[in-house]
């Protein structure tokens, strides 16, 4: 089954970032530079958090405005980055809606997520999870 | 150090002359390691002798090491300076986002010189730092204020740390503070009053990269190892579940909960005050600091009617911890969770170090109880244990210093009493207000030897705990040598998980 990082209850997160730390350890590297995840409070930390991160869109805006087709949707939703094809002109990071398309300055390329799954692995609290979705 | 690893990289701003530039400092990071120890060098070539705290030549030091932003739980940054409150060393320590923001803003330490001749804020993204005008923040009550304005005035958001001062440091106050992220702070020895003297409202700092590791696979794995510890053994339960307010009901029970300025080391009241209570009544939302999984920082929801709006209340975040719980709660006499809770939310608005605050109006009320002063001093006060409206009067009177009494309150106890009498009952050591760990020989030997005055410099608290435990006779010599004493189990932050078990089952 294809799934996805799902956002299962915000008002547990208590603003660590352990998520978007394993996002960028995924290559191999420390820091947040790479990370397709992100945690910022709602204007003060009192109020609590959003977590940004891609839904997995069935029809996803930012594969749509790319201009040379390296944003390519993905079976069950989101999309899949070929990075050869991409040329970092960044108008998918324009055309998502929730800010879900990072960036990666070393690179100039857009991170995405995969919904690979390795942040729920370190959120302590259950706020994130990998939820089935249909391909249908 | 891993080649390319940006952590020895010096950032130096003038106020003064508003300027920066960066150095390579390789040589403090490779001996040193970061932190405390390249904090100390810093100071040592930037403050000269003599120099005067609230000075141009006192600067201002932060630091951090190598572990911020590559491992877990390391969230911390040091500030070191000379302490305009004693005179002496001045370190403080603070989480919130402020180490994780400047390591991935590129730097190891950031040096802050000379005075700026108007109100300026600092803002930090990478490479580039402005100097923004703060004359319109200048004077604002609420430190909360100050920061909400900054909050929509910058980018980057998450990326962040606010590090911002409030109206005690703009007046000097000696042990005024500096608040990150709205409850996180710099708190002992009045770096806040030094951010003051600078002119220095606030600063942002924010970066965003990734940093190298020589080998990837056996980095996860110690990341996992450090991680698991954190989340899924009981190592950290303690600051998770009740945070240090867990320590409140064993000191009661040992009898090491100062109370009314030291005259009682047990609250008759104390159940009220308990991390218990406070979590059942009011814990209304939990945080973490940056990079840190454990998320010991307990925010209550105090929720108040207004008095002439039928049906409107607000409800106000508190942070609470088990030091000021000690200072601004058994120490005045106050009982009532509600009173303590609001006392506290009004030191963090003025932006004062909450322990020198709580025994500094302890020692006013004994000294106002027993005639050392009268309300010729107290402005109408009348100090009595656990008034808490008079106390949150008292505080801001305090940060104003209307007239000659509060302005020596607000230079710390140790003066007041010099002035007007009742050093005896001046709870200081070295200038520094004591902590509330009154558990024995050991800990007080601690406070006065310790350079920071803290409870953490030697844990002495620690060996007063085993020793009780153990039913023994701690002697001097047996404190001095404390190593061979007592298995060094540190256990630097509260009471030992085992010792406190054993310490509800003796009382």
């Amino acid at each position: 089954m294809v799934k996805r990082i799902a956002v299962l209850d915000v008002d547990k997160c208590t603003g660590c970032q352990s998520c978007v730390f394993a996002c960028t350890r995924r290559y191999g590297e420390a820091g947040v530079g790479k990370s397709a995840i992100f945690v910022r409070s709602l204007g003060g930390v009192e109020r609590g958090f959003i977590v940004i991160v891609c839904r997995a869109c069935k029809d996803p805006p930012c594969a749509k405005v790319c201009p040379t087709g390296a944003l390519k949707p993905r079976r069950g939703g989101g999309v899949i980055l070929n990075s050869e094809k991409c040329i970092g002109c960044g108008m998918c990071v324009e055309a998502c809606p929730l800010g879900a398309i990072f960036w990666d300055e070393e690179n100039n390329k857009p991170v995405v997520c995969t919904h690979c799954g390795y942040c729920v692995n370190y959120c302590p609290h259950e706020v994130l999870g990998l939820e089935e979705v249909s391909t249908g | 150090m891993i080649s390319g690893d940006p952590l020895s990289r010096v950032l130096y701003i003038d106020l003064s002359r508003r300027k920066y530039w960066v150095e390579d400092r390789r040589d403090l990071f490779e001996k040193y390691l970061g932190g405390t120890g390249v904090a100390i060098e810093l100071l040592k070539e930037e403050c000269p002798k003599g120099a005067d705290p609230l000075g141009p030549e006192n600067p201002i030091i932060f630091a951090i090491g190598p572990l911020n932003g590559v491992f877990p739980l390391a969230s911390k940054t040091v500030a070191m300076f000379k302490s305009p409150h004693t005179g002496n060393l001045g370190e403080s320590h603070a989480g919130g986002r402020s180490a994780i923001a400047i390591r991935m803003a590129g730097y190891g330490a950031i040096v802050i010189k000379g005075a700026s001749d108007i109100p300026v804020y600092l803002s930090i993204y990478n490479d580039k730092v402005y100097f923004r005008d703060a004359s319109a923040l200048w004077g604002i009550r609420s430190s909360h204020t100050v920061g909400r304005i900054i909050r929509e005035r910058e980018g980057e958001a998450g990326y962040r740390t606010i590090m911002r001062i409030g109206r005690a440091g703009e007046k000097l106050v000696t042990f005024a503070n500096v608040v990150t992220e709205t409850y996180r702070h710099f708190g002992r020895l009045g770096l806040g009053a030094v951010f003051g003297s600078k002119k220095l409202k606030a600063i942002v700092i924010s970066g965003k990269r990734t940093l190298k590791v020589s080998n990837a696979k056996a980095y996860r794995e110690i990341y996992d190892e450090i991680y698991k510890m954190a989340v899924k053994t009981p190592a950290m339960r303690k600051y998770h579940d009740l945070g240090t307010p867990a320590n409140v009901v064993p000191l009661n029970n040992l009898g090491a909960l100062p109370t009314k300025n030291l005259t009682q080391a047990r609250f008759e009241r104390y159940e009220n005050i308990s991390g218990e209570k406070l979590a059942e009544r009011f814990l209304g939302r939990r945080l973490a600091c940056a990079h840190c999984p454990v998320g010991c920082i307990h925010l209550a929801a105090l929720r108040e009617p207004y008095e002439k709006e039928p049906y409107f209340y607000k409800t106000t975040m508190i942070s609470y911890d088990y030091e000021p719980i000690y200072s601004l709660g058994s120490m005045l006499g106050i009982g009532n969770p509600e009173g303590m809770l609001k006392l506290m939310d009004v030191v963090e608005i003025y932006g004062l170090d909450a322990m020198s605050t709580g025994v500094i109006l302890a020692w006013t009320t004994e000294a106002y109880l027993k005639g050392y002063i009268s309300e010729k001093e107290t402005m109408g006060l009348k100090f009595r244990w656990g008034d808490c409206e008079t106390y949150l009067k008292a505080v801001r009177l305090i940060v104003e210093q209307p007239n000659d009494f509060y302005g020596a309150l607000a230079k710390g106890v140790e003066y007041a009493s010099s002035i007007y009498g009742g050093r005896e009952f001046a709870l200081a050591y070295g200038g520094n207000e004591m902590p509330g760990y009154h558990t024995g020989p050991a800990a007080h030997a601690g406070f006065l030897t310790g350079s920071r005055h803290s409870h953490l410099d030697s844990a002495g608290y620690s060996l007063d705990e085993q020793a009780y435990v153990k039913k023994e006779e701690l002697t001097p010599e047996k404190v001095a040598d404390y190593r061979n004493t007592y298995s060094t189990r540190y256990n630097k932050g509260g009471i030992h998980k085992k010792s406190s078990r054993e310490i509800r089952q003796l009382t």
